[in-house]
């Protein structure tokens, strides 16, 4: 069990930056998913932890033991690779005790383990085969258990999940869930998928260009996103944003949106121009709704229907009922849900913070 | 349409980039002649090989002769031509090549020099073959993982010493070798294969090594191996098939290597192929000796790359097919 600290972590390829002097603190025991676009550094965050990556500066720390240019073998961490990795030239059993062939463990011990692990894994039938012949999702499974036999001090999972079709990826999440509530062992997880991130993750970390957008948990991530990117890049759609007419300051209870006052949650920030972000789903058809907005396309999902309108104050995309009658060129009014309402600076992109974001922070807010 | 249908038959419907029969029958004669005109000269030394020294040189040429071993008891003795009554002096025939050398009116003097420049071969050959693969191995390695300044020139100018055919250089080297000690020993031998080879393994290697993903030892070092450990137990055994069809071209240069053996060796660390052609006989060379010797010169080659035919068939395709 380790806690893992990043301290202003810093990988420079010549004059690229690929992580930027970031600071992260990895609880013990956390499912810590590092989630971002391809080439947000989260691999090369990864690799820093695994020691396979040298950092240019920082420090990294397992259990406050500085382990930043030490050896990968000897930081007693596992890593399952996104192509797996398995040795081609050995069969299941040996794969799975290759980690623990130099660690002086007795021939039992060794024995106990990979019967341990791969009754857990429902895997023990495989022990003789060959890894080349293996399906997707056993060579998965194989994978994994390489890295649990050896009760390390902590896994890293880089996108191991990303070459499994979507049907089986569902299955897998669950399963590594369930996993790691049996293990409890600090899991640092890279994928780019955020259905991926959000159901397996204690906490995720959103990264951009080499540095750390949001750390939060999933359910403070889809909330009070900390950025327009964090707001745009999570959920499905992504949140909208309505442009705010004029400034806002500090204090304030309402604001202008395509020529309609819209109450928001009482504000903690000013800027000099301001957007709206507010979910399709916490947009409700109303006809005393505000905001007035033609429908360009609908799309249904069968639980529920995306329409897309354009209003004023930008184009939104809308969650409905299912029944829901939705033709193009039809005009619907919304309501916006005031307690769902975040506020973004315009210039900084930076979330605004007001009573409902500062509620959560000190633990006050629910729901 | 009748009814009812007749069965269609089921003939197999030959896709657009599949060779027709009569293109494949064709292509299947031209390498039959072409393996048949490659292996006459070949046949030839083999047949030769068992025949007496007469019928070796006789004209009209014998293809068929009478199938004798005098050849290869030459090529393994010395020999004295004696006076009949020296020969009725001697004591009996010990065995029966004693028996064939005394058909030839001749007492056997001693074991020719033939054994020994053998085992000069293998040991040079092998010894230079297994150098230049573990030398290779580890370069082309540290080329295809590390970040080496100037690599790009560095892999050219390695490429660039196979650049002049090697003999090119063979006086200053003989001039080295002779100031260095190195003339006529087995180290000067296979120390110049080795350097000749070195240039063809590290990139023939180096192909292979770049086709094995880094995962592999990447995984290896996170579950507690050293680099060095992961570069034995992971990276090895995947580069067996390169390794393989590397060592077959090493060994063959080596093996066969006639100019430098030739220049660079004479009593003591001479190897096979400079010494056959001087297998001398009684008025002549002694053809049926030399193709003895040749015959069993060709055996190691052929055993090795028969055992490796797998690996070498698949080492040529490598890359080839993989994505």
């Amino acid at each position: 069990m380790t806690a893992i600290a990043l301290k202003s972590l810093r990988r420079a390829f010549g004059s690229f930056v690929a992580v930027k002097d970031i600071d992260l603190t990895i609880e013990d025991g956390k499912f810590v998913v590092l989630l971002g676009p391809s080439g947000c550094g989260k691999t090369t965050t990864l690799r820093m932890i695994a020691g396979l990556e040298m950092p240019s500066a920082g420090q990294i720390l397992l259990d406050s033991a500085d382990v930043t240019y030490v050896r990968p073998r000897d930081r007693d961490i596992a890593m399952v690779f996104q192509l797996f990795a398995l040795y081609p030239h050995m069969t299941v059993r040996e794969n799975l005790a290759f980690p623990l062939e130099n660690e002086r463990l007795k021939r039992a011990e060794i024995e106990r383990r990979i019967a341990d692990t791969t009754a857990m894994l429902r895997i023990d039938h495989l022990l003789n085969s060959r890894t080349g012949g293996l399906s997707g999702g056993d060579r998965q499974r194989v994978a994994l258990g390489r890295a649990i036999v050896r009760q390390p001090k902590a896994f890293l999972m880089d996108e191991p999940l990303g070459t499994l079709d979507a049907e089986f990826r569902e299955l897998m999440c669950i399963e590594l869930r369930k996993l790691h509530n049996r293990l409890r062992t600090t899991t640092v997880f890279v994928t780019h998928d955020q259905d991926e991130a959000m159901a397996l993750a204690d906490h995720i970390v959103v990264m951009k260009d080499g540095e750390i957008q949001q750390s939060d948990t999933p359910e403070g991530i889809y909330t009070f996103p900390a950025t327009m990117f964090v707001a745009n890049f999570i959920g499905r759609p992504p949140m909208n944003f309505l442009t705010v007419e004029g400034a806002v300051q500090a204090g304030a209870t309402d604001v202008q949106v395509a020529g309609q006052a819209v109450k928001i949650p009482t504000l903690r920030g000013s800027a000099a121009r301001a957007v709206i972000g507010i979910r399709p789903s916490q947009l409700r058809v109303s006809d005393t709704g505000t905001l007035a907005g033609k429908i360009v396309a609908a799309e249904f999902f069968g639980s529920h229907q995306i329409a897309t309108l354009t209003t004023d104050a930008g184009t939104v995309k809308v969650e409905t009922d299912r029944n829901a009658r939705l033709t193009p060129g039809q005009t619907l009014r919304l309501r916006l849900e005031t307690e769902r309402i975040v506020l973004f600076d315009a210039e900084s992109e930076k979330l605004l913070a007001s009573d409902t974001s500062l509620a959560r922070a000190f633990g006050g807010y629910h729901g | 349409m009748s009814w009812p249908l007749k069965p269609m038959p089921l003939t197999p419907v030959p896709g657009p980039l599949e060779p027709r029969p009569w293109t494949r029958r064709i292509a299947g004669m031209l390498v039959i002649a072409y393996a048949l005109i490659s292996l006459i000269p070949l046949a030839w030394i083999v047949l030769t090989s068992f025949r007496t020294p007469e019928d070796a040189i006789s004209y009209p040429p014998k293809v068929l002769a009478e199938p004798s071993l005098v050849g290869y008891v030459n090529l393994f003795t010395t020999r004295t031509r004696v006076t009949p009554e020296q020969m009725a002096a001697a004591p009996p025939a010990q065995s029966w090549y004693e028996s064939l050398i005394r058909d030839q009116g001749m007492l056997m003097a001693g074991p020719s020099r033939f054994f020994d420049r053998y085992v000069n071969s293998l040991i040079v050959g092998f010894g230079s073959t297994f150098l230049a693969i573990v030398l290779g191995t580890m370069t082309a390695y540290a080329l295809s993982r590390f970040k080496v300044p100037g690599k790009n020139d560095l892999l050219f100018f390695i490429l660039s010493t196979r650049m002049m055919p090697p003999i090119a250089i063979a006086i200053p080297v003989f001039l080295m070798y002779r100031e260095v000690g190195l003339n006529d020993t087995y180290l000067g031998l296979t120390l110049l294969y080795t350097v000749v080879n070195l240039s063809l393994s590290v990139w023939l290697l180096k192909g292979f090594m770049d086709e094995i993903p880094r995962e592999y030892e990447e995984a290896a070092m996170v579950d507690g191996y050293s680099r060095f450990q992961a570069f034995i137990k992971i990276v090895l055994p995947q580069a067996a098939t390169g390794i393989a069809t590397t060592s077959i071209f090493c060994l063959i240069f080596a093996w066969n290597e006639y100019a430098f053996a030739l220049l660079l060796t004479s009593g003591n660390a001479q190897t096979a192929p400079p010494f056959i052609p001087t297998i001398i006989g009684e008025g002549g060379l002694d053809w049926a000796a030399m193709a003895a010797g040749t015959t069993l010169f060709l055996l190691p080659v052929l055993v090795f790359t028969v055992l490796l035919r797998k690996h070498l068939l698949r080492g040529i395709t490598f890359g080839a097919i993989r994505k």
